[in-house]
């Protein structure tokens, strides 16, 4: 497997997407009658790609990534996470989910909410200690091991959400609307830590944001979506350089990428 | 600063009480008085009655001065060992208590974890458990002893035991059910994307989130237990215990050995509260709660 990942890393052209998405449809049936939360969604994603999806609320955008994470399961069309379903997938633990809110666990500290996934998957106790270690100073939290959740801000608790979506090391990190709850200036600051992390861990992103600016200054890849059927857009390739200072935000490109952003968001909610 | 401000309102009350008291002391025992003064053809003076209803020896309801004496008598100054001290007694009752109310925390978790992990349970378990509270416990605990002496498990601690864990695994079993529940979506959600089995979500989620209700469920579930030991003990025949006192009082017209045994029990009750909630406290801190 190793192997194979490193032979398909020097030839990029024929790299396999790490998260396939060919047709997908999911219905709900409601009583009020069937909902068509997606509509024939087409997406690759590659290694070491940073996808945001972005949207209105109710185009689908957290249902497609809860399909990728195998929490929902699509009614029509295929999709593989590592060349597995998503649900083998979620049971080889290949991605970290991070979720609107932190949702840690308060009875734990800080240091034993990182190291709820490795104690249920079974990490020898020095494994965990190191890994906890280790992920707590990757999100800057080093020293906060022992305080309790209620003794954070809203931003550290979401840090530390981020840190336990880490600490296992998948290749894969699933992230809906992780800063939506959180102001406008600990946002700017997180975006910033959460692309060094990316950039230290060359991990493959998925992204869910109503937030234009967050999507145009996170993305590699921006997804854009409508309502009503639940259905992508538009797919932009974003020219940014990986090296993305908080300024960038000012520049020609950047303003571009998020008006082509805007004039797709339109365009599916006038369609 | 915090004594001072709870013990104001809490003397007012119990001095507003003894008011009533006091006033109903001399209301009802001044019947006797009258009647004993007219057949020995006197004419008491006010105070005179007054003073004659606060120390009959079997008044109809003795004065709180009374009952205070007579609780000092039979605690502190009998010994012990003694079937007269209430010291004696109350110790049988805590024991019954104790074991009643362990089991029913025992009873109450476990069909609180069946209620909550199987749709089988959850349909087949709560309306039984519901209809099991709607039986007078008096009617039942004849019963219960009955057949607890018929089993060979005798007429003392066992049937009492179990009187008072039927009434306090309720509270118990109504909390979990709701306490090993309120995890939301999320967090299950959360644990699934670990790939948790069943078991991990169980002890790592439901059982910790579950520990503000079962603390506040154990409260009630004591007292009703305390409840149960002595209506337990009101029906073996009165053998032992303060619940034996109490109909002991009543049955040979001894109104102090029956008040006394009451605000006995009530003291009891009191401390096995208080001291459910000192280590509520205690675990609060030790599972990261916010000092309260």
């Amino acid at each position: 497997m190793t192997d194979l990942t490193t032979s398909e890393a020097e030839r990029p052209a024929m790299q396999k997407p790490v998260i396939d998405v060919s047709g997908v449809d999911l219905t709900f049936q409601t009583n009020d009658g069937p909902i068509h939360a997606l509509k024939d969604v087409n997406l690759e994603i590659n290694k070491g790609d940073f996808v945001s999806f972005i949207g209105p609320s109710g185009c689908g955008k957290t249902t497609l990534l809860r399909c990728i994470a195998g929490l929902e399961t699509p009614t029509g069309g295929t999709l593989t996470v590592n060349g597995l379903s998503p649900n083998e997938a979620r049971k080889a633990r290949s991605y970290g989910y991070v979720f609107q809110a932190a949702g840690l666990y308060p009875w734990r500290t800080i240091g034993g909410n990182v190291k709820l996934p490795l104690e249920i998957m079974g990490f020898s106790k020095e494994e965990q200690i190191r890994r906890v270690r280790k992920v707590l100073e990757l999100v800057d939290l080093e020293g906060f091991e022992k305080k309790y959740p209620w003794q954070l801000s809203g931003g550290m608790q979401q840090r530390a959400s981020i840190a336990r979506a880490l600490a296992f090391d998948a290749d894969i990190l699933l992230m809906d609307e992780p800063f939506g709850a959180l102001d406008e200036i600990v946002r700017d600051h997180l975006n910033e830590q959460v692309l060094k992390l990316w950039a230290r861990t060359e991990k493959t992103i998925a992204f869910v944001t109503h937030s234009i600016p967050e999507a145009v200054y996170l993305s590699t890849k921006i997804v854009v979506m409508s309502p009503r059927p639940g259905r992508i857009t538009d797919i932009i390739e974003s020219p940014l350089p990986k090296e993305r200072p908080l300024d960038i935000r000012d520049s020609a490109e950047f303003i571009e990428i998020a008006h082509r952003v805007r004039d797709g968001l339109r365009a599916g909610h006038e369609g | 600063m915090k004594l001072r401000q709870s013990a104001f309102p809490i003397l007012t009350v119990i001095a507003a009480l003894l008011v009533v008291w006091y006033g109903a002391t001399i209301k009802m025992n001044s019947t006797w008085t009258y009647d004993q003064a007219a057949r020995a053809g006197t004419e008491p003076s006010f105070s005179e009655v007054v003073s004659d209803t606060m120390q009959q020896s079997r008044p109809l309801l003795p004065a709180p001065h009374q009952v205070v004496s007579e609780l000092w008598k039979t605690t502190v100054e009998k010994k012990i060992t003694s079937k007269r001290s209430l010291v004696y007694q109350g110790i049988i009752t805590l024991k019954t208590t104790l074991w009643g109310f362990t089991l029913g925390i025992f009873i109450g978790v476990s069909l609180a974890a069946i209620i909550v992990l199987s749709r089988v349970g959850r349909l087949s378990l709560m309306p039984w458990a519901i209809i099991s509270q709607t039986i007078p416990i008096v009617a039942l605990a004849p019963m219960i002893v009955i057949l607890s002496n018929a089993a060979g498990a005798g007429t003392l601690l066992v049937p009492k035991a179990i009187i008072a864990a039927y009434l306090s695994f309720f509270p118990v079993m109504v909390s979990m059910v709701k306490g090993l529940s309120s995890p939301d979506h999320m967090q299950l959600d959360l644990l699934r994307t670990y790939g948790a089995r069943p078991n991990a979500v169980f002890w790592k989620l439901r059982v910790p989130a579950s520990m503000p209700y079962f603390f506040a469920s154990l409260k009630v579930s004591v007292a009703a237990a305390f409840v149960g030991a002595v209506v337990g003990e009101l029906s073996t025949s009165a053998i032992a215990g303060l619940g034996a006192r109490m109909l002991i009082g009543s049955q040979f017209g001894e109104p102090m050995i029956m008040w006394a045994a009451l605000f006995a029990a009530a003291i009891l009750a009191g401390l096995l509260i208080f001291t459910v909630g000192g280590v509520e406290k205690i675990l609060r801190r030790a599972m990261g709660g916010r000092a309260v």
